[in-house]
């Protein structure tokens, strides 16, 4: 996306966070639309933020529970999309352990699709409310430094907010341990460090990542102790960074592992207020989407 | 991979919100998609087609008048007449205030609301004019009405921010807003307003009320009544959003603006 079209859509956004405000939590913008979230991982934030999203903009959801749904019985994702487009509904959100499946969905149905992550791919809800919060206490996104701390391997929250990031002209730095960092990053815009101390040097913005425990299983780190040792975001960490650093995290959190639980409490911790941007970057998106005829 | 055929005919532009990447296999469609939402919502009309302005125009929208701009350019220089220049705009405005307080027997209990853009400075001047005459300070607000628009299947307006920073519940609110015209503007400031609290009376003073209503909703205080045809379309100037305060009749507006 170009740095045009994130302004415009963070914009927009803005002004729907105001609605969370009001006594009354909902407007008539899509009044008769329907969203279908289907979710074939475990989600809590970014599946509610949608459902909470679309009910306030007065659209219809229905929520698909992969789990108890015929795709236990080995009904493809094709066939799930159609038979849901069947039934009438204008746009579907989607996340998939696979890569690009949002993509797959929209060329089968012909519908709009938003991803909510795909894969290791991206996330690229998380990257728009993520710019959102960082707009809301810096201002400016230009010259800002960013880094970015955790799985950054797995991570498709990292790639979403990188390119997002960069394209805004922000300095991004991605920093994890050895083993968590992908093998292959030159042609990333980003620096990518193994040394923490180097990527909080002067940070305006620190995100950071969870630790999936899945991956010690793997043998990708030693132990959790030793990760929060390495590379756990703690006060004292934090004081090479600027005096007015915030502290992001997308949830959910290892208190104890990779953010220290005075960091997650402390007033630089934007963390809910992530989450309240999240709804706002939701409603922006959908209303942008689906509003007008036959849109994009 | 299954055949993209399959699926029936041509495949319309798929719309996944997924930033460009160096994902091998993914297609900047978001990009493409994004350019076009930005043309269309762009109210100042030049980044927009002749073609997507001319489906613009015979389609309905709240503001006939505002569809013009769609046309492509600056419309107001051609064939227009000026029907109140800033002196005959400024007597209006203060004519509008002292009939507020007059029938609100006083100040005290009202709250002044401009509708989206050009309502706003509207809304600034009644309540500098109500100052001026009645020492009372009635607090003044912005609201969007994008959201409430009955028209929202065929146009993509800009959200803009709503700025109510008071209560309400139980007080007089006047709406202002520059032109009347079919009256749906009203209809969803009503929708929005009620949204919001529960006034205990809502008023509409408008500086130009350009007939064709629609809808059995009327503007209470009206700055000038200006007839004119389908056709034509009323364009009003007002500082702080425009360089001068001035209203323009323009003249054959392109194909008769349906409501």
């Amino acid at each position: 996306m170009k740095a045009e079209e994130i302004n415009f859509v963070l914009d927009t956004a803005a002004h729907f966070r105001e609605i969370l405000d009001r006594p009354i939590k909902k407007v008539p913008a899509l009044r008769g639309k329907s969203v279908c979230t289907l979710f074939y991982e475990a989600s809590t934030r970014t599946r509610t933020s949608f459902e909470i999203a679309a009910k306030t903009l007065s659209a219809d959801t229905s929520s698909i529970a992969v789990g108890q749904s015929s795709v236990t019985k080995g009904e493809s994702l094709k066939d799930t999309a159609l038979t849901i487009k069947a039934m009438g509904v204008d746009i579907f959100v989607v996340r998939h352990h696979d890569s690009g499946a949002p993509h797959n969905v929209a060329s089968w149905t012909g519908l709009p699709v938003i991803n909510a992550g795909d894969g290791q791919h991206e996330h690229p809800t998380q990257g728009l409310l993520d710019m959102l919060t960082i707009r809301r206490h810096k201002r400016n996104l230009t010259g800002l430094k960013v880094a970015i701390v955790g799985d950054i391997k797995h991570s498709r929250v990292a790639r979403s907010d990188m390119w997002g990031l960069t394209a805004m002209g922000a300095e991004v730095r991605l920093c994890g341990p050895k083993t968590l960092l992908p093998p292959v990053t030159q042609h990333w815009p980003a620096v990518v460090t193994t040394n923490l101390e180097e990527a909080l040097d002067g940070a305006d913005v620190v995100n950071v990542l969870r630790i999936q425990r899945e991956r010690q299983d793997q043998g990708l780190f030693p132990s959790v102790r030793e990760y929060h040792r390495q590379y756990g975001i703690t006060p004292q960490r934090l004081k090479a960074c600027k005096p007015d650093v915030i502290v992001m995290h997308p949830g959910p959190m290892n208190r104890g592992v990779e953010i220290s639980p005075e960091v997650a409490d402390a007033g630089y911790a934007v963390i809910e207020e992530q989450v309240t941007n999240g709804v706002a970057v939701r409603m922006a998106l959908l209303y942008l989407v689906l509003g007008g005829e036959g849109a994009v | 991979m299954p055949s993209l055929e399959s699926a029936g005919g041509p495949i319309p532009e798929s719309r996944i919100l997924n930033p460009d990447s160096s994902f091998p296999s993914a297609r900047p469609t978001a990009t493409i998609g994004y350019e076009a939402l930005l043309s269309r919502s762009r109210e100042a009309g030049k980044a927009l087609q002749p073609l997507r302005g001319l489906v613009a125009i015979a389609q309905p929208s709240l503001h006939g008048g505002r569809l013009f701009r769609f046309f492509g350019g600056n419309a107001v220089s051609e064939q227009n007449r000026v029907v109140m220049d800033s002196d005959e705009m400024r007597r209006a405005i203060v004519r509008i205030a002292h009939e507020i307080i007059e029938k609100n027997k006083g100040a005290e209990r009202i709250v002044i609301v401009g509708i989206r853009r050009r309502g706003v400075p509207m809304a600034q001047r009644l309540a500098d004019a109500v100052r001026q005459i009645e020492n009372v300070d009635p607090p003044v607000g912005s609201l969007d009405i994008a959201l409430y628009r009955d028209d929202l299947t065929l146009r993509q307006p800009i959200v803009g921010p709503t700025d109510i920073k008071f209560s309400i519940d139980g007080r007089v609110v006047v709406l202002a807003d520059d032109v009347f015209f079919t009256g749906r503007t009203t209809r969803a400031a009503l929708d929005a307003l009620m949204d919001l609290g529960r006034p205990s009376a809502i008023q509409m003073a408008v500086l130009v009320d350009r007939g064709h209503r629609e809808l059995p909703i009327r503007p209470d205080y009206v700055g000038k009544n200006v007839p004119t045809a389908r056709t034509e379309s009323i364009e009003v100037r007002i500082q702080p959003t425009d360089d001068e305060d001035v209203v323009y009749l323009v003249k054959d507006a392109g194909a008769p603006s349906e409501v």
